[in-house]
């Protein structure tokens, strides 16, 4: 039918099925990509738009109800979007920004009725946009906040470090960014996948052209991949095929790929594709996976092991024997999905004989290399265009799309398109590791530690994806930020024919710090020690060793846990006065970089001619900010102002290898090597003008100043000569962290750099009910030097909102859990104040004193939270989440 | 070609619901979720064009809401205390996008066994109405709703209206949601309660319990417990086992079966002390 409205004010006609949904109108019909879709089930609010003003799903809204309507989408230019979009720019309330336009248009919707919104009213207003990013404190500020002054200007040369300057990508994200399912080429073809409703199975297929005629659709299955049809992000452990050969090993794995004309024709059934599946019992417990007798998902793997990692150091039994105190716990966490509000999406196209793939991605260098791998192609017939990317958190390090839409293209010669549902998505794409974990720790009569025993299994799926590097992670950190002299962790990552578990922020460092929390709370209680001050004792202090035998250069620990004291003293204080309230503690540390491994960045900076200061950036910025941080970085290093630099990339064909954005490596890593490239740089135009280090430099036009004193010289950019780059300038410059790799007893130094902080949770427990009610989570982290305080914010927001989550709600069940709203993250009304506490103990090896944070923030909630359970009635939570069921149960056992 | 159908008048909707089989469209929030597609398939009414179902009125016999009214407008509307509770409901019902566009005759017709509608509406008695071409019929929604999905509707009627006796809409009342998260939750468990009472003692009682059952239940041995009892001392007439044995809950991805008849009885507990408050 023929559909017309009035869009952002203006009148607008369509041709449309009259059911199709409004978000499919808008992006594909009338071009508008700025409404996102993340769900297609009205459960995360991405698609919100304003029908006659008022907030609607778009994506639930059939096309024919908007005829002779107004609707209203985050393109329209309105007073109300101009003020909100400032606002979020200026409070950091978008970071990967896929939910930004879904919670501008529910905030004009209220400002609307409410010009001055209270924060309970935005939450309310904007409860039905979910964001995966950023906790909501920041977004709730902004709209609260829409009347402001002017924005400060950005920082002047050699300000830039430690200013709380807005993302320098903010713009584009404020007005609705370019994700992966919202730049393609037209006239090719849309890619569906086909796939496994079982878990495990053998399939043939049937009549496949005949099906293909009937359905005009291209087929391709694993036959017609031209190179080896394994991926996977270790290269000793690359063992899942882009399209599965007769076996697949989990629920949602492709078999075949259909594609379709993208003419705008419906996608017909696929339901219907011709498959004879033979089912085949899962496994789906590491236990029933190390059974005698169980079948091997995977040749040469025995007991379906994947790897055991380990950790040993002194002798641990003799220690724990000799303990005045010694506790103990088993806990047990599911499988976490990461959630992101982007499902994976993608386009590729050739360009002469170079497919390009443009997609949502963590790690463009890795999808390089293991799609070309797939496609047998070299890498310099592979360009990876990264898009925005709508949030990570670890799933987008591996490949999902990559390898399916390249080899369309690379078959057809056509360009193609791919975007996944949320339940594909849910899927088929990796988890947190579910963890059973068990084990004591000890100390002597005056609260010092004496050794630490710990096992953990952790159920790593079908793939081996990042199971490798959970297991080698989670040996080395299971101590916490303590002095441990006695040691003995174990890991061991297990197949079974569940989701894969994959990287998740924290590579399951986070499960360990659960179980590591919890017992040093009951050791506390048992010394008769403050819990916050038995940690300061044992915190990891300079000169003291690591489990791995790694002498401490730059803890933060115990400023960190400092920095909580007043605030620990006053929640105690409160809570004697008020049934039901717990406090609880929690610290962590972390590693940043790759374990023991090399993990370069290179970063290029050039000057052209003209002047164009390009900065050749290459670290994935999904959402927390890396294009800014590393900016600001070069920026300092070389002297020259944050507002004159231009990024470049990522891009494989244009931004050297920067690594991937994971393991909290980019502001530490990639900062040493912005630094350097600054430093360089500056060094060279020195010298060309024979000036001193004390010189300030200023670019104007195509001309080069340093100035010192009264001193000024200039050097002229257009006569000098260019390089292959383009530059008449240029630096690059590699960083690699110093790390040892760890001997068979797990010693070693595999870390440059270490993380810290604390987290401190009030709560209230409902005892009748075995409900929660956070109040406040007080976080110190220990930054080493804090880049950008409103980005470090932000990571700390979200690092908790997804802490809460692990701790009260998340639990991924395949085949039931596939949507989001049976799969519960947490919403704007589950987020309690957040206070973040920046302590700086600056690290010799970050640039500027910088470490990383990106995972740390997530580590010490969930802890905390159950601790503050058992502060408040005595229960013990030893299985997560801790849903309001669970929780009752163990006050329950608790009483007895 | 699958035939949407928006007809403009009450009449040729019933006419042509006789012609063929077709889904009934109200706000599509639960329609649109059950495809992965990007329109919805088979033949479909769309509900939303007819007037006459959205709104609220006072009729003689009482209180009648249309189907398609949505739940924003229940939020909105000034209606007696006896239907506070069906006023809360209609704001935990998902989050602003849901309550703008999801309808109470939809909510109804889908019969979810965790509908956030059915406890208000079981507690102030509500009939539905059903009409097909020629004829009109009204239900208990008690009656209505049949099991998880399953309706007493006809492939030839439309829920037109949801009906408040004048007698029902007496008290105060109260709704209580139990979930997991803030917003956009399902329920572990649910309550509504309305009482009246004269000189500080219970003259009636209507308590209904959603999501620990295949359809939501009042709790009518707890109801006449409830007779006579003095506002302050309400609470405590309700016993776990009565409550119990009304419900008949499962254990699911949400709670443990016991843990919702225990969580069934406290919430039922609360809302009926708030409810004693307000009264006196």
């Amino acid at each position: 039918m023929s559909i017309s409205f009035t869009l952002n004010g203006k009148l607008a006609q369509f041709e449309a099925s009259p059911s199709l949904r409004l978000s499919e109108l808008l992006r594909e019909k009338a071009g508008l990509r700025g409404t996102k879709v993340g769900c297609d089930a009205g459960d995360c609010g991405a698609c919100t738009v304003l029908l006659d003003g008022e907030q609607v799903c778009a994506c639930l809204t059939p096309a024919a109800r908007v005829q002779g309507r107004s609707v209203q989408t985050v393109e329209a230019q309105t007073d109300a979007l101009t003020r909100l979009r400032s606002a979020f720019h200026r409070h950091g309330a978008a970071q990967c920004g896929i939910c930004t336009p879904g919670m501008l248009m529910a905030a004009a919707a209220l400002l609307a009725e409410t010009p001055t919104p209270t924060p309970d009213q935005a939450k309310a207003a904007l409860g039905g946009v979910l964001c995966r990013c950023t906790g909501y404190t920041k977004i709730i500020a902004a709209v609260c906040d829409t009347n402001p002054p002017p924005a400060p200007p950005m920082p002047a040369a050699g300000m830039a470090v430690g200013a709380a300057t807005p993302r320098i990508d903010g713009a584009a994200k404020v007005a609705g960014d370019i994700f992966g399912a919202d730049l393609w080429q037209s006239g090719g073809l849309v890619v569906k996948a086909i796939r496994s409703p079982h878990p495990s199975a053998r399939f043939t297929f049937g009549d496949v052209p005949a099906w293909a005629r009937a359905k005009a659709a291209l087929v391709f299955t694993a036959t017609d991949i031209p190179g080896i049809n394994r991926f996977g992000a270790i290269p000793a452990f690359v063992d899942q095929p882009a399209l599965a050969e007769g076996i697949v090993r989990l629920r949602g794995e492709a078999i075949a790929l259909a594609a379709f004309e993208d003419d705008g024709t419906p996608i017909p059934d696929l339901t219907d594709f011709p498959v004879i599946w033979e089912v085949l019992p899962p496994l789906l417990s590491p236990a029933e996976a190390m059974a005698p007798g169980a079948p091997l998902l995977h040749a040469g793997r025995p007991d379906n092991t994947l790897i055991k990692g380990t950790v040993r150091r002194g002798d641990t039994a003799a220690a724990l024997a000799a303990s005045a105190h010694v506790a103990e716990a088993s806990i047990e966490t599911a499988f976490v999905e990461h959630a992101y509000i982007e499902p994976e999406a993608g386009a590729a196209w050739m360009e002469g004989d170079v497919l390009v793939i443009r997609a949502c991605t963590q790690a463009p260098i890795m999808d390089r290399d293991e799609t070309a791998a797939v496609l047998g192609l070299p890498h310099d017939r592979l360009r990876i265009v990264p898009s925005a990317v709508g949030g990570g958190f670890g799933s987008k390090l591996d490949v999902s799309l990559q390898p399916l839409i390249g080899l369309v293209t690379l078959k057809t010669g056509r360009p193609c398109r791919m975007t996944y549902t949320r339940a594909e998505s849910m899927a088929s794409t990796t988890k947190r590791h579910p963890a059973q974990m068990t084990g004591r720790i000890g100390c002597d009569a005056s609260g010092h530690i004496t050794g630490l025993e710990f096992s953990g299994l952790f159920d790593t799926g079908a793939y081996a994806s990042w199971g490798p590097t959970v297991a080698n992670r989670v040996p080395v950190h299971a101590s916490g930020p303590y002095f441990t002299p006695n040691y003995s962790a174990t890991a061991q990552a297990v197949h079974t024919n569940n989701p894969i578990a994959g990287a998740f922020r924290g590579f399951g460092v986070p499960q360990a710090a659960i179980w590591q929390e919890t017992i040093y709370d009951k050791l506390a209680d048992q010394v008769g020690m403050d819990r916050l001050e038995f940690r300061l004792l044992n915190a990891l202090r300079n000169g003291q060793t690591t489990a791995t035998g790694q002498e401490m250069q730059a803890a933060g620990i115990v400023e960190c846990l400092t920095a909580l004291r007043p605030h620990w003293q006053r929640a105690l204080a409160t809570a004697r006065a008020t049934p039901g309230r717990g406090v609880g503690v929690a610290s962590c540390w972390y590693g940043c970089g790759n374990t023991g491994l090399p993990n370069p960045s290179t970063i290029r900076l050039g000057i052209t001619p003209e002047g164009a200061l390009m900065l050749h950036q290459g670290a994935i910025d999904i959402g927390q900010g890396s294009n800014t941080v590393i900016t600001q970085i070069a920026a300092d290093a070389l002297g020259l102002p944050l507002a004159q630099f231009q990024l470049v990339g990522p891009d494989t064909f244009l931004t050297p290898d920067c690594g991937k954005t994971s393991a909290s490596r980019q502001t530490y890593v990639t900062g040493r090597a912005a630094h350097a490239a600054g430093t360089a740089l500056r060094a060279d135009i020195l010298r060309r003008l024979n000036m001193g280090e004390a010189a300030t430099l200023s670019l104007s036009g195509s001309t080069l100043t340093a100035t010192e004193g009264t001193q000024s010289t200039r050097l002229a950019l257009p006569p000098l000569a260019t390089n292959a780059h383009g530059y008449a300038l240029m630096a690059e410059e590699t960083y690699d962290p110093p790390t040892t790799g760890l001997d068979e007893n797990g010693q070693g130094n595999p870390y440059a750099v270490y993380g810290f902080g604390a987290q401190m949770v009030e709560l209230d427990v409902d005892p009748a009910l075995g409900t929660l009610k956070l109040h406040k989570i007080t976080a110190a982290h220990d930054l080493g030097r804090t880049i950008n305080p409103l980005l470090a914010t932000g990571q700390i927001e979200g690092g908790v909102a997804q802490g809460i989550g692990l701790a009260m709600m998340e639990e991924y069940l395949q085949g039931r859990t596939e949507n989001l709203h049976d799969y519960l993250i947490p919403t704007t009304g589950d987020m309690p104040e957040i206070e973040s506490l920046l302590i700086e103990v600056p690290d010799a090896h970050g640039p500027y004193g910088a470490k990383g944070l990106g995972e740390h923030v997530l580590i010490p909630t969930a802890p905390a939270i159950l601790n503050a359970i058992r502060h408040a009635t005595g229960a013990e939570i030893t299985r997560l989440p801790a849903l309001p069921h669970r929780v009752l149960a163990a006050i329950a056992r608790a009483k007895k | 070609m699958t035939a949407f159908l928006r007809p403009p008048t009450l009449d040729d909707a019933l006419t042509l619901l006789g012609t063929g089989s077709f889904r009934l469209l109200a706000g599509g929030t639960d329609l649109y979720p059950a495809t992965q597609g990007a329109t919805l398939s088979g033949d479909v009414m769309d509900l939303t064009t007819l007037p006459v179902l959205r709104g609220i009125t006072n009729t003689p016999e009482g209180l009648r809401i249309g189907a398609c009214t949505t739940w924003a407008d229940i939020a909105r509307a000034a209606l007696p205390p006896a239907l506070h509770a069906l006023q809360q409901a209609a704001l935990e019902v998902g989050g602003r996008q849901i309550q703008n566009a999801g309808t109470i005759g939809g909510n109804l017709c889908n019969a979810s066994p965790a509908a956030d509608g059915v406890p208000p509406l079981l507690a102030v008695d509500a009939l539905v109405e059903l009409r097909r071409a020629g004829s009109t019929r009204q239900l208990p929604l008690s009656a209505f709703l049949q099991g998880p999905r399953k309706t007493a509707r006809l492939p030839s009627e439309i829920l037109t209206a949801i009906l408040i006796p004048k007698g029902s809409l007496a008290g105060q009342s109260q709704f209580l949601k139990l979930g997991a998260r803030a917003y956009l939750v399902i329920s572990i468990a649910m309550v509504a309660v309305r009482l009246t009472a004269t000189q500080g003692r219970i003259t009636s009682a209507a308590l209904a319990v959603g999501a620990c059952s295949a359809t939501a239940q009042r709790i009518a041995t707890v109801e006449a417990a409830l007779i006579g009892s003095p506002l302050g001392a309400a609470a405590q007439t309700i016993t776990a086992k009565d409550v119990a044995a009304a419900l008949s809950p499962m254990d699911d991805l949400r709670a443990t079966a016991a843990y919702r008849h225990t969580a069934a009885t406290e919430l039922l507990r609360r809302a009926v002390t708030q409810t004693c408050q307000a009264l006196a």
